[in-house]
């Protein structure tokens, strides 16, 4: 199964796919193009990855939080390619039998892919286009 | 021995390539890697420190040494979600 989509994001799809009948919750997290960054107008961004490590960096975040929290369920999608201001970048759906564990647990989801999963974007506005996190680090 | 070099991100950009195959001696570092490509490209040259490294699509040190038929990366900052 795959981590990463080149089309658009199904979130009510991957709820479907997760939430089991014993839960009594789910939180679903969906990160979105935002038109700013850092004072700049955004129009859009594209996403590129290091495909199959980053489908393997995702797997350990999943089964490392599936650890951490005994019996929660995860699905996770994050869309690579040319976004528009709106569109959903990434999917997180986390599903327990108490609503704790799920937020908790999606939230811990979100933090880790943004720390260590190669994933990059590039975002294009009326100023130009620009590798986002390399100016002045490396 | 052969290492394949990839790129992604801004460094794909900067070597207007997607990939590179290396012939390099026995005992080269990734860091070594690094270092020859910050002076091929102007643009690297003032990143002493090389970024996040990837050895056959695990994370691993600079001062790692390189195997024959390994695929290399540079893993520019990341920025997913």
């Amino acid at each position: 199964m795959s981590y990463l989509t080149d089309v658009a994001i199904d979130a009510r799809a991957l709820i479907e796919r997760v939430v089991r009948k014993s839960d009594g919750a789910y939180v679903l997290f969906e990160g979105i193009v935002r038109n700013h960054h850092e004072g700049h107008a955004v129009e859009s961004i594209f996403y590129d990855a290091y495909r199959p490590m980053a489908e393997k960096e995702i797997e350990k975040i999943l089964r490392d939080v599936e650890e951490i929290f005994p019996g929660i369920a995860l699905a996770v999608t994050h869309r690579l390619g040319h976004l528009i201001v709106g569109d959903s970048s990434i999917a997180i759906v986390a599903a327990s039998s108490h609503r704790a564990e799920s937020f908790n647990a999606c939230r811990m989801m979100i933090d880790r892919i943004k720390e260590t999963v190669p994933i990059w974007k590039k975002e294009r506005g009326p100023e130009g286009e620009e590798w986002v996190g390399w100016q002045g680090r490396c | 021995m052969t290492v394949r070099l990839l790129f992604f991100a801004v460094l794909r950009d900067i070597a207007a390539a997607d990939h590179r195959d290396l012939s390099l001696p026995d005992g080269t570092t990734a860091a070594d890697v690094w270092q020859t490509l910050r002076s091929t490209y102007s643009k690297l040259a003032d990143y002493v420190q090389p970024p996040l490294i990837a050895i056959n699509e695990s994370y691993a040190t600079a001062e790692a040494v390189l195997r024959d038929g390994d695929e290399l990366a540079f893993i520019p900052p990341v920025a997913g979600g």
